[in-house]
């Protein structure tokens, strides 16, 4: 049967429920293996990485599969998917997949077919002159930037995700396609605090935030939103009831009790945060989700507000590469850039990074106890005594 | 070994399915590219045009003049999508702010997901995106593909659709991103009749769920995470379509502790493959690493000069319980107090391999900040054996946590955060094990035990005259 181009296709609008099929699931993964896969599933030995961006996968059988990785866009148009079609008829039998943080891998099952194949990868360009197929993104380097939709798609962005994560990569190419440092380095990147990009176990992360307190849209409020649960949506109690001079239910917002995380508007489109200015770019640094050595960790807060200076964001591309060459330059091999920075202590990160430690930077939300140094241990640096000085402690 | 699917899979051959002709699909030239300007000034979203990294814009053009060369009647909704998108693009550059309203209730019958309402805040601007709905197609488990399904899926896109879309989502899903609302029902017909695919989760319920590659490519699976979730996927079809959950529920198949698809940070319940016997050891290339014969970590560090392999630095000396040793040259591991972080197997993957008796570690309540704070998952099983149908999973462990969470759960409260507000005690209760001081840290530091009645000799009645005949006031 082929897709139908009738305007409403197989639905009949006057009969909505006759013939609706519902809760197919998805398609089965079997049938879109390579058939080496399907020979060697569960059956592999060990995996080598050749060079940045290629890997060869073992079996037991003596199989060998050779999978080519390229950085993709998150965005993508059907253009571009058929052209990854072709080059999947072309090369893999019709087969490609795609990973987790948005790269595309294509395999196939001899050096020589994998030496054509990446050939005919590097050769092409957009007619603007950026790769189409870029191969890295593997081992001690640079993966791509998974990240949100951002000015895109999305209603409650601080920030744009498309554009930053594309100058960023523009930034730091040579690390995607180099495996230069000590461990893997996982940027990902979320425009708002919602973070459905779940950013926050990440090497760095890049988090859009609000600043400025919602306005308060007294016209619409109560008609368009249940005023308990703006109020209950509030995890600070900065909103409460209120009526306008003209009678109006509506709320009104405690501002120095808000922290900008924009829950209300999710809640309500009455209150909306968004502002040029107000909006900014987070910098979180240290986070990490495998298990290997140490533990999963949080990224932590290292940047607090820079400017969403569109569409090259020169400042967070600074940021993140000084955090980079830093650690390039000082961590042991394996180290994750959080295993780094515990070992060195925040305060030789500051000081080695040369980001500035703002008040901002120190906790004071709930349970920021369990972030204070209780200890004497610490290690000299300019900040600390900058403190001596300001307290007549030293000269 | 093969699958079964749970139903039978139509064969899907584009060469059947397809919409577009050759002629349409390469309908324009290169040099129509390169000389090509979208009927909006763009110069902020052009300057991302330049740069090696590809370039969304670059591809965004492409698509728009393809739609500009295709026939009237060969789109369902409005040639200009692409081209207004990044019109509005522009503005919010310019303006930095969106220009997506807030919400929008829209859906297919019967499903309280899958599809998310979306509509411009200019529509008079750029009216060819003033409704410009998202929907969530559901992805085979770990994302291969053949090139057959992906050309049926464009060009039933293309047609119905923006033609653009998100190869994936962060959940995972294949989003289709940008239709009329008139589009919405047609769309999922073609999806369900013709490519027997359905849509994704969306809203509070279970959201589609994603795995690791697993056994398809990769040595250190210990279990078969896409033959997990495929089969959790079809049997919760129920829980993923129609929401009746406190909030979003989000379950994530890692085959190892490696975590490449960071399950412990984003799932609601994450699996995570693990093993209770002992890491598999080849002495002899164990031998061949010490030797210098094979790169360490598969040649992850090829890209600079670390030096001679160092097993005791690189390996013995970083293990985190510091359970191995060499002696006579062999490397010895003490695996009871092994823990399983993946560190020596992947520093060596020829001469250690995960044990053979494999399973599951099953970690609950990771969630993103909103709103008290990031969470990451709390180890609740330490090991369950996991085959299909995962009926020991399902039923003494999913189940009972959900019932729970819709009994008890507020209004968006995620169940890490039932599980901090109810106490990791009732959640033993509910799964009906015991405690193990695996679960935390460290035993707690204050003393402020909520003791039970029953836990205390005598019980809590106690009469004041009693107290009294001993003690004057």
């Amino acid at each position: 049967m082929a897709l139908s181009t009738e305007r409403l296709g197989l639905y009949n609008p006057n009969k909505p429920m006759e013939n609706r099929l519902t809760d197919l699931g998805p398609r089965h993964f079997w049938q879109y293996f390579p058939p080496i896969i399907q020979k060697n599933y569960g059956k592999w030995k060990y995996h080598e990485i050749l060079e940045p961006g290629i890997l060869v996968h073992v079996a037991e059988s003596g199989d060998k599969v050779f999978t080519v990785r390229c950085g993709g866009c998150r965005f993508m148009t059907v253009e571009h998917v058929r052209e990854i079609c072709d080059i999947a008829d072309k090369h893999c039998d019709g087969y490609v997949r795609f990973t987790t943080r948005n790269n595309i891998e294509f395999m196939v099952d001899s050096q020589n077919k994998m030496e054509a194949l990446k050939k005919d990868l590097n050769s092409r360009k957009h007619v603007s002159g950026s790769y189409k197929f870029p191969i890295g993104g593997t081992g001690a380097g640079l993966t791509n930037i998974v990240h949100t939709q951002g000015y895109i798609h999305c209603h409650t962005p601080a920030t744009d995700a498309s554009s930053m994560v594309k100058a960023v990569l523009d930034e730091l190419f040579d690390y995607f396609q180099g495996m230069t440092f000590p461990a893997q380095v996982r940027i990902s990147m979320a425009c708002c605090l919602n973070m459905c990009g779940a950013v926050h176990c990440s090497d760095i992360a890049l988090l859009g935030y609000h600043r400025k307190p919602p306005i308060v849209d007294n016209e619409v409020l109560d008609k368009v939103c249940e005023i308990p649960l703006v109020i209950a949506a509030c995890p600070t109690a900065a909103i409460s009831p209120t009526k306008t001079e003209d009678g109006k239910k509506s709320v009104k917002i405690k501002e120095e009790r808000c922290m900008f995380c924009g829950n209300c508007y999710t809640m309500c489109m009455a209150v909306p945060l968004a502002d040029k200015v107000g909006d900014c770019v987070t910098i979180m640094a240290g986070g990490k989700v495998s298990n290997r050595i140490s533990p999963p960790k949080f990224s932590k807060v290292v940047v607090p507000g820079l400017p969403n200076n569109f569409p090259r964001y020169p400042e967070v591309c600074q940021s993140v590469k000084q955090i980079l060459e830093a650690y390039a330059a000082d961590a042991n091999k394996y180290e994750r850039i959080g295993d780094w920075a515990e070992r060195i202590g925040w305060e030789r990160f500051f000081e080695k990074t040369g980001l500035p430690f703002t008040e901002h930077l120190i906790d004071d939300y709930r349970l920021a106890y369990d972030t204070y140094r209780t200890s004497s241990q610490f290690k000299y640096t300019e900040a600390s005594w900058n403190v001596s000085r300001a307290v007549g402690g030293i000269e | 070994m093969a699958f079964e699917p749970r139903e039978e899979q139509k064969e899907l051959k584009y060469k059947e399915l397809r919409i577009y002709s050759d002629e349409e699909l390469n309908n324009y030239t290169e040099e129509e590219l390169k000389g090509f300007k979208i009927k909006h000034e763009i110069p902020v979203c052009e300057e991302l045009e330049k740069g090696p990294w590809p370039s969304f814009v670059a591809d965004a053009k492409r698509e728009a003049l393809h739609r500009r060369k295709l026939a009237d009647d060969r789109m369902m909704i409005e040639r200009d999508v692409v081209e207004d998108l990044l019109g509005q693009l522009e503005i919010s550059f310019k303006e930095g702010e969106t220009h997506w309203k807030h919400g929008g209730i829209v859906g297919v019958f019967g499903y309280g997901g899958g599809v998310i309402g979306r509509y411009s805040d200019l529509p008079d601007k750029f009216p060819s995106i003033a409704h410009f709905h998202t929907m969530r197609v559901n992805q085979p488990a770990s994302k291969f593909y053949s090139s057959d399904y992906l050309r049926s899926i464009c060009d039933l896109w293309e047609y119905r659709g923006s033609g653009m879309m998100n190869m994936h989502g962060s959940t995972g899903d294949i989003i289709f991103l940008g239709t009329f609302t008139e589009q919405l029902e047609p769309i999922f017909y073609e999806l369900g009749h013709v490519l027997q695919q359905d849509l994704g989760g969306s809203g509070s319920n279970l959201r589609t769920p994603s795995c690791c590659i697993g056994r398809a490519r990769c040595e250190w699976a210990c279990y078969d995470t896409q033959d997990m979730c495929y089969e959790l996927t079809h049997y919760y079809q129920d829980e993923l379509h129609r929401p009746a959950f406190p909030y979003k529920f989000k379950f994530k198949f890692d085959g190892c502790p490696n975590c490449c698809v960071a399950s412990i940070a984003r799932a609601d319940m994450s699996f995570i493959g693990t093993w209770r016997d002992k890491i598999q050891v080849d002495q002899k290339a164990v031998k061949a690493y010490t030797g210098g014969e094979i790169k360490p970590n598969a040649g992850a560090h090829a890209g600079k000069d670390w030096g001679a392999f160092d097993i005791q630095k690189e390996v013995i000396d970083l293990c985190p319980t510091r359970c191995m040793r060499m002696e006579d040259g062999r490397l010895e591991i003490n695996d009871a107090e092994c823990n399983r972080c993946m560190h020596c197997i992947n520093v060596m993957p020829q001469a250690l391999r995960p044990g053979k008796d494999t399973g599951v570690s099953i970690l609950l309540g990771a969630k993103a900040p909103i709103l008290e704070g990031a969470q990451m998952s709390l180890l609740t099983i330490p090991f369950m054996k996991v085959e299909p149908p995962y009926d020991n999973v399902k039923e003494n462990v999913i189940e009972p946590v959900w019932d729970w969470w819709m009994e008890e759960g507020k209004n968006r409260e995620r169940l890490g955060e039932l599980i901090q507000r109810q106490g990791i005690q009732k959640l033993l209760e509910v799964l009906n094990i015991p405690p193990m001081p695996q679960m935390v840290k460290e035993p707690r530091s204050n003393p402020y035990i909520f003791w039970k009645e029953e836990d205390v000799p005598g019980g809590f009645k106690r009469s004041i005259e009693d107290y009294r005949s001993r003690h004057a006031r």
